[in-house]
């Protein structure tokens, strides 16, 4: 359906945020819903800069910051580093088939009894759990996309001589893969938040463990407030992952 | 000098033995532009791949002078300019420098004169995707020129460009060939376009291919396109083919 009135991207999207933000109000102000079980936007910023000035907030974010960056890094370079091996190596690709089978529909969390009996409810544990996340989202992408470059360009590099696989890796088949990799690495970074927040609501102290508190507080304003958070937080993350995407990729027309 | 001796080539595809050349003998001298003609499917391509090392001979072999230093023998520019997307144009002509043990100053030198030789010297810091047809097969032919060979490979290097670029590029290759004196192997099907720019043309027949005809082309140039000489060599040339089935 077409709106009668032509209106600019931007301020359309403005718009709906501006229309959520006043229906979301009016709700509890109205009384259609109990304040208790859905705080009014209006009631967050007093309940953001009590949880500032304690000082929690920014201990809580610290730490899931320090989870998610350690557990992405771990997974990414895993998954690059063996997607690269079995795309690369026919043995390795036959080696590891059924082994890949076998683990890879395991999701993530049912990983959790083994993080706890392994490294326990600490920050080893949650980023154990967000790594085996990652890991399977960027094997997956590398190995496809190692095994997917063009093997014209693999034959440039024979032709110069490049016939070892360390120089074919660097000089075609990495930079070539590059494309399809940071597919999977953007997938995996909002896949890891979700880890984050589920290590984290297993009692690992971060933004998770801090929203579960509030809600057993009944400090439902603090709950929103870490959603939000949460959001703002991946958000960044991710508009700092296009933008550097953005000039990796920039050959690209 | 190249050696050809007793060549046979023998693809295995799904356990069917394929033989693609055979039995071929032939000597090219230093400094020589020989062209080889002959209908698709013939292996012309695949003597380019042997003597450059991305296909094995089945049987017989094939002999070119081993490289200097800071050189590479041979160098093959393919039918597609296969320049690498993600390296700027002076970085893809510096691609097979980086091979040799060469400071990154001489290699950017190098790659910089290169491409100086081709005309792009103004564009060594585009990408690519930026460049037309004819500009990118040009930078394909700085790439293979910049590890200095002294034979020089093409397949059918100018085949994909319209008839402007391509008439553009053949008088630029011959130019090049008479200032740098290098050995080129030139595959075409082209027949006129290899009666204007070679010394040489081999004529390839047959399943699975041989040498059908073997003429020195004796005109100086530059030649005209469209002389009495030029359509007289194209028509003796046409006439070698016979009764093969080789249409251009």
């Amino acid at each position: 359906m077409r709106l009668p009135l032509k209106l600019p991207r931007a301020v359309a999207a403005g718009l709906g945020l501006l229309v959520f933000f006043a229906l979301w109000e009016a709700l509890p102000r109205l009384d259609v819903v109990n304040p208790m079980l859905m705080p009014a936007p209006s009631s967050l910023p007093a309940a953001f800069m009590k949880e500032l000035r304690s000082g929690i907030w920014l201990d809580s974010v610290v730490m899931s910051l320090s989870h998610y960056v350690v557990g992405l890094g771990v997974g990414v370079l895993l998954g690059v580093a063996l997607g690269i091996v079995v795309g690369m190596s026919d043995a390795a690709e036959a080696g590891s088939a059924w082994v890949v089978r076998l683990l890879r529909p395991i999701p993530g969390l049912a990983w959790v009894p083994f993080a706890i009996i392994w490294f326990g409810v600490n920050a080893e544990g949650a980023v154990f759990i967000i790594a085996v996340g990652v890991f399977w989202i960027v094997f997956f992408a590398t190995n496809g996309a190692v095994r997917a470059v063009d093997r014209d360009l693999v034959e440039v590099a024979q032709a110069f001589g490049f016939t070892r696989p360390w120089a074919r890796l660097w000089k075609i088949l990495f930079p070539a893969a590059l494309p399809g990799i940071l597919v999977g690495v953007r997938t995996s970074l909002g896949q890891a938040w979700m880890a984050v927040v589920a290590s984290e609501i297993f009692g690992v102290p971060g933004v998770g463990q801090r929203m579960m508190q509030a809600s057993s507080l009944l400090s439902t304003d603090l709950v929103v407030v870490y959603m939000l958070t949460m959001a703002a937080l991946y958000g960044l993350f991710d508009s700092g992952f296009m933008a550097a995407q953005g000039w990796l990729l920039r050959w690209k027309p | 000098m190249i050696r050809i001796e007793g060549l046979s080539v023998v693809f295995d595809r799904d356990g069917q033995k394929n033989t693609v050349l055979e039995n071929m003998n032939l000597d090219i001298p230093a400094g020589q532009f020989l062209a080889i003609v002959g209908p698709s499917g013939v292996g012309k391509s695949t003597l380019l791949r042997v003597l450059a090392g991305l296909a094995k001979p089945g049987a017989g072999r094939a002999v070119v002078p081993g490289p200097a230093a800071g050189r590479q023998s041979v160098a093959l520019v393919f039918q597609d300019a296969r320049l690498l997307p993600w390296r700027r144009v002076l970085s893809n002509v510096a691609f097979g420098l980086e091979r040799l043990a060469l400071p990154r100053a001489d290699r950017m030198s190098r790659a910089q004169a290169m491409l100086d030789l081709v005309g792009l010297g103004a564009l060594a810091q585009r990408w690519p995707h930026q460049l037309s047809g004819g500009q990118r097969q040009r930078v394909a032919l700085a790439r293979a020129l910049a590890v200095e060979p002294e034979i020089l490979l093409m397949d059918e290097p100018f085949s994909a460009l319209d008839a402007v670029s391509r008439e553009g590029l053949q008088d630029e290759l011959v130019r090049i060939w008479q200032a740098t004196g290098k050995t080129i192997l030139f595959v075409t099907h082209d027949i006129a376009e290899a009666a204007h720019v070679a010394s040489r043309i081999v004529m390839l027949g047959g399943t699975p291919g041989r040498i059908t005809s073997d003429r020195v082309v004796a005109e100086a140039h530059p030649r005209l396109r469209a002389g009495p000489g030029a359509a007289d060599l194209v028509a003796r040339l046409r006439a070698d083919f016979g009764a093969e089935d080789f249409s251009i």
